[in-house]
């Protein structure tokens, strides 16, 4: 009878959560943390306020960017940094494949899988500021550290990145190569690789991107490039020509991004 | 030729996919093997080759026993084992002439097949190929431009490029329009009369089976209920196959096949000829619905 009187009207979407008390128990809870969080968050206002004019000092340091002083330091920590990224990018690549590949469920046994997906997490632990500080120790101050660095944050990445593209690759293209009597590596370069490479030539340009903002951020702890310039700037309190070096990596990450964009479509 | 005795598959999840198959298939005969999804019929020409490890039970071709060799041993045998698929599972990113010379990746090293530089000996029987079953202009495409019928005549020659002793076909026509599939189906049948080839072609077409082939042998859950000619298959037979259906329509001889065949011929040799502009494009879009 009741189902009768309801059924006529309108519909409404079936809430995810059955439960009404449980539905609002969720979102009180979550308005009263939320609530206390902000309400123990310290904040000095009266110093917020006084620092205001000092930031306002400190913003106009940077202006007008100066690119002449220091345009030999600059030059060459670019050329460090660009140098480190094209190294670590293609060394991490080339490391990366077969790591990838053993982490791959479809195509490596059950051993080497598990043997790469482990190596594949730990290197993925570590953001590049802890593996940089790492290997500073371990290596030395210099771009070498920062390379290895990046070329160990590179695995992590690409390996990662290339095993879940191959487990989900057609399987019957790969059993049609497989059904040749094609070996191993055979099968890998025709039934697997054509399926991941577009996808992985687009990585890799993303990659050389990511590793290009990455040398900027290692060298601030020692490991070289652009990075080490921009710290020294800042240490001297030439803000001018730190302004310059950000302006610079802003300019070259855009136009890697809208190179490797257009690359991207080019090769799908 | 080939010799099953005794096969029996179990999958790890335990259903029982084959239970004690017999078949015995003699040269040059084309064997179609028919029957409801999931009676099995797949699993057993993957047994073949293995690309389904079988339970229990030998296999022997031309005696060899495939059930019993090692992984070296098993990739050679193999490449006597050409197999055709459903949906064509040609590599699609390939070009037609790439996927065509993966047939000979069991006969030349790594070296060869990866900086494509295959003898030329392999090279002109893949042109002789490819101009036999019309596609010759198109070696560059990418497989993915084909057409269904264009891409499944592909996997006809890539399976014929590794000279095998024995074909397997799995399902060729599950995606293709009437026409195209018995084109393809008379492509087969043809190739193998030309060789002299066994063949063993899954299908679910009963009607297409009855056309092609000189043996049918159909299969209910794992086991063979039935072995003989086409030309016997009554619907009480149909009926044990695949449980009670009114089976007469399926039975009754097509009398329109005969001018059909004629006219397919015609339209064929028409759309491999005039492959530039819009005839090319229909036939693409008649693949793809």
């Amino acid at each position: 009878m009741s189902v009768a009187a309801t059924a006529p009207g309108g519909w409404r979407k079936p809430p995810v959560i059955k439960s009404a008390a449980l539905r609002w128990a969720i979102w009180i809870g979550a308005v009263v943390y939320l609530a206390a969080a902000f309400g123990t968050t310290e904040v000095n206002w009266s110093r917020v306020w006084e620092g205001l004019p000092r930031g306002a000092r400190f913003i106009s340091a940077f202006l007008p960017p100066d690119f002449t002083t220091r345009s030999s330091e600059i030059l060459e920590g670019m050329l460090e940094s660009l140098w480190m990224t094209v190294v670590a990018t293609a060394a991490g690549i080339v490391l990366a494949v077969p790591v990838g590949l053993g982490a791959a469920r479809n195509v490596a046994p059950a051993p080497v899988y598990y043997l790469c997906r482990a190596f594949l997490a730990v290197s993925r632990s570590f953001q590049e500021i802890i593996l940089a500080i790492f290997f500073v120790k371990f290596f030395g101050f210099g771009p070498f550290a920062g390379v290895v660095t990046l070329v160990v944050a590179t695995i992590g990445f690409y390996g990662k990145l290339l095993a879940e593209d191959i487990e989900d690759v057609d399987p019957a293209q790969a059993e049609a190569v497989h059904a040749t009597g094609a070996g191993w590596l055979q099968w890998i370069n025709y039934g697997i690789q054509p399926q991941v490479m577009p996808r992985m030539l687009g990585l890799a340009l993303y990659r050389l991107d990511i590793n290009f903002r990455e040398s900027a951020v290692v060298g601030i702890v020692g490991a070289g490039g652009i990075g080490a310039t921009l710290d020294t700037a800042f240490n001297r309190y030439e803000f001018d020509s730190a302004a310059a070096i950000l302006l610079i990596i802003i300019g070259l990450v855009m136009l890697m991004e809208y190179s490797s964009g257009f690359i991207r479509r080019w090769v799908q | 030729m080939l010799k099953i005795r005794g096969l029996s598959k179990r999958y790890r999840t335990g259903d029982l996919a084959l239970d004690n198959v017999d078949l015995d298939v003699a040269q040059g005969e084309v064997l179609a093997l028919i029957g409801p999804s999931g009676a099995g019929k797949s699993t057993l020409i993957r047994c073949i080759n293995r690309l389904v490890e079988p339970t229990v039970g030998t296999i022997t071709l031309n005696a060899v026993e495939i059930t019993s060799l090692s992984r070296s041993a098993l990739r050679r045998a193999r490449r006597k084992l050409g197999m055709i698929f459903q949906e064509y599972a040609l590599v699609e990113r390939l070009s037609v002439m790439e996927n065509v010379l993966s047939g000979r990746l069991g006969y030349v090293g790594f070296w060869r097949s990866t900086m494509r530089k295959f003898p030329q000996s392999d090279i002109d029987n893949a042109f002789r190929l490819l101009a036999r079953v019309g596609l010759d202009q198109l070696m560059d495409k990418r497989a993915d431009e084909l057409s269904g019928g264009q891409r499944q005549r592909v996997g006809v020659c890539r399976a014929l490029m590794q000279e095998p002793d024995m074909l397997l076909v799995d399902e060729p026509t599950a995606s293709l329009d009437p026409k195209t599939s018995r084109q393809i189906m008379r492509l087969i049948t043809e190739l193998c009369a030309e060789r002299g080839l066994p063949a063993i072609i899954n299908i679910h077409d009963v009607q297409l089976a009855r056309m092609f082939a000189s043996r049918i042998v159909g299969l209910r859950l794992g086991t063979i209920v039935y072995d003989g000619p086409p030309a016997e298959l009554a619907p009480d037979v149909l009926t044990r196959i695949y449980g009670e259906e009114d089976w007469t329509a399926t039975l009754t001889k097509d009398t329109e096949a005969d001018d059909d065949e004629a006219d397919d011929h015609r339209s064929a040799a028409r759309s491999t000829q005039n492959l530039d502009g819009r005839q090319f494009d229909r036939d693409r879009m008649a693949g793809l619905t």
